[in-house]
C-alpha cells in the first residue's frame, strides 16, 4: 500500500453517516461488477443504474460525514483511504454476487429495508440527512420493485431458478439481523431525533418479505441466529478483496484526479 | 438608491438568463430552467452565486452542468462565479415546466406524469407514446439509457421510446 490510511474522528454523527454511506458504496460497487455480465441487456442497464443511484447516495453521505467531522477529509478520502477495519457497512452488502439469484436476494433484503428506512429518515431533525433521505427513498422504491419482480419470477419459475432463489435466501438470512441492531452512540442520536430507530421497522420489513416470498412460492427461514460485526469494522473475508479493487488506483497513484 | 437597485436587478436578470441557458448534456432540448434544477441566482457586487438542486443522486450530468454554468456566467462577464448545490427541498419531476414537458415530447421522450406521489410510483401507469399519442403502451425495462429514463414500447405504432421517470 503506497498511501497511508486516513484517521477519522468518529463522533456519533460521523459514524452514523459513515455506516449509511458505506452500505451504499459497497452494495453499489458489488452491483457494478455485473456491468457487461448480466443475463440480458435490460438487466445489465438496470443493475448498473441501481449501482449509480447507490454510489450517488454514498457521495452525498460521505460529503456530509466529512463536513460533520470538520477535518480535512473529503468524500474521496473516506472512500479510497480507509482500510477494511475502518469500514462500517453491513456484512450483507459485501457478500459476493454469487449467481443471479444471490445478487437479487441480497438486493431484495437491502432494498426492502432501505425503502422504509429512508422514508423514516425524512423526519430527521438533521436537515441534511432528511434531504438526502428524501431523494434516496424515491430511488429505493424503484430498486425494491425491481428486486421483488425478479424474486417472484425466479421463485415461481423453473425448478432450477426456484432452488437457487431458495438457497440464496437460506444463505443470506443470517446477515439481515444487523440491519436492526443499534449501539449506544446511535441510541443517543435516536433520542435526539436525528437517527432512525430501526427496531420498530422490522415488522414492516418482514411483512414486505413475506408478501413477496408468498407470491414467489419461497420460504423465509425461521431461525433467528444472526451474524454481526460489520458496523464495528469486523468484516467477512470478502470486503478486503473488494476494497483492493475499488481503491487500487488511489493507492497506486496517490491523489490521482481525472 | 433606486438606480442601484435597478442595476442589481438588471445584473441578477442577466446572470439568471446566462445560467438558465445551460442545457442538460444528456437531453439537450431541456435547459436547467425547464428541468427545475436552477433554484436561485444571487448577485452581490461583481460576485454571483448560483444554487442548483441535483436530480438523481448518481446523475453524472450534474458535474457537467455545474461546469457549464460557470462557463456561461464567465462568458456573460461575471468573474469567478460560484455554483452551490442545495439538497433541500429535494428535486421532483413536478418542478419540470410545462414548456419543458412539451419539448421532451417533441424530442421523442414521454414526459413524467404530473404527480410524484408513491401511488404514481406503484399505481397503474398510463404513459402515452410520444410518437403517435396512443396509450396502448407497455413497459420494457424500468431502467433505461440514463438514470432518469425507463424503456417503453408502443403497441399501436410499434415504436420503442424513452419515458422520463416520475420522481
Amino acid at each position: 500500500m503506497a498511501t497511508a490510511n486516513i484517521e477519522v474522528s468518529e463522533t456519533p454523527l460521523v459514524l452514523y453517516t459513515l455506516r449509511r454511506a458505506d452500505d451504499a458504496l459497497i452494495l453499489g460497487h458489488r452491483l457494478s461488477e455485473w456491468c457487461g455480465h448480466a443475463p440480458m441487456l435490460e438487466e445489465d442497464m438496470a443493475l448498473s443504474n441501481i449501482a449509480l443511484d447507490l454510489i450517488g447516495q454514498a457521495r452525498e453521505l460521505y460529503g456530509y460525514a466529512a463536513k460533520a467531522e470538520g477535518r480535512d477529509n473529503d468524500e474521496d478520502k473516506l472512500a479510497y483511504l480507509r482500510d477494511v477495519r475502518q469500514y462500517r457497512n453491513l456484512l450483507l452488502v459485501e457478500q459476493p454476487n454469487g449467481d443471479f439469484a444471490q445478487t437479487l436476494v441480497r438486493q431484495f433484503f437491502y432494498s426492502a429495508f432501505a425503502d422504509i428506512y429512508w422514508r423514516a429518515m425524512m423526519a430527521s431533525r438533521d436537515t441534511t440527512l432528511a434531504a438526502i433521505a428524501a431523494k434516496s427513498e424515491k430511488e429505493s422504491a424503484y430498486h425494491l420493485r425491481h428486486a421483488s419482480e425478479w424474486l417472484i419470477r425466479l421463485g415461481d419459475g423453473t425448478d432450477e431458478s426456484h432452488a437457487r432463489a431458495q438457497a440464496a435466501i437460506d444463505h443470506l438470512w443470517a446477515f439481515t439481523g444487523e440491519m436492526f441492531a443499534v449501539d449506544d452512540g446511535e441510541r443517543a442520536l435516536i433520542h435526539a431525533g436525528i437517527a432512525v430507530d430501526p427496531g420498530p421497522l422490522r415488522g414492516r420489513w418482514l411483512q414486505t418479505l413475506s408478501d413477496v416470498a408468498h407470491e414467489a412460492t419461497l420460504i423465509l427461514p425461521q431461525n433467528d441466529w444472526m451474524q454481526q460485526g460489520g458496523r464495528a469494522g469486523r468484516h467477512s473475508e470478502h470486503l478486503g478483496h473488494l476494497l483492493s479493487e475499488l481503491q487500487s488506483m488511489q493507492r497506486t497513484f496517490p491523489g490521482l484526479t481525472w | 438608491m433606486v438606480t442601484v437597485l435597478d442595476r442589481d436587478n438588471e445584473l441578477r436578470q442577466r446572470a439568471w438568463d446566462a445560467a438558465a441557458s445551460v442545457v442538460d448534456p444528456e437531453i439537450p432540448v431541456l435547459t436547467i430552467a425547464d428541468l427545475g434544477v436552477l433554484r436561485d441566482v444571487a448577485v452581490a457586487g461583481d460576485h454571483v452565486e448560483v444554487a442548483i438542486t441535483p436530480t438523481y443522486s448518481g446523475c453524472p450530468a450534474m458535474n457537467m452542468i455545474a461546469l457549464e454554468i460557470e462557463l456561461a456566467l464567465e462568458r456573460a462577464g461575471f468573474h469567478r462565479p460560484k455554483v452551490r448545490t442545495v439538497l433541500s427541498p429535494a428535486w421532483t419531476t413536478d418542478w419540470m415546466s410545462e414548456e419543458g414537458r412539451q419539448k421532451l415530447r417533441a424530442y421523442g421522450i414521454a414526459p413524467p406524469q404530473a404527480s410524484s406521489s408513491r401511488r404514481a410510483l406503484f399505481g397503474a401507469q398510463a404513459v402515452a407514446c410520444p410518437q403517435c399519442g396512443s396509450e396502448n403502451t407497455e413497459l420494457l425495462s424500468e431502467f433505461g439509457s440514463t438514470s432518469c429514463k425507463a424503456l417503453w414500447r408502443c403497441k399501436s405504432c410499434r415504436e420503442p421510446f424513452d419515458y422520463f421517470k416520475c420522481h
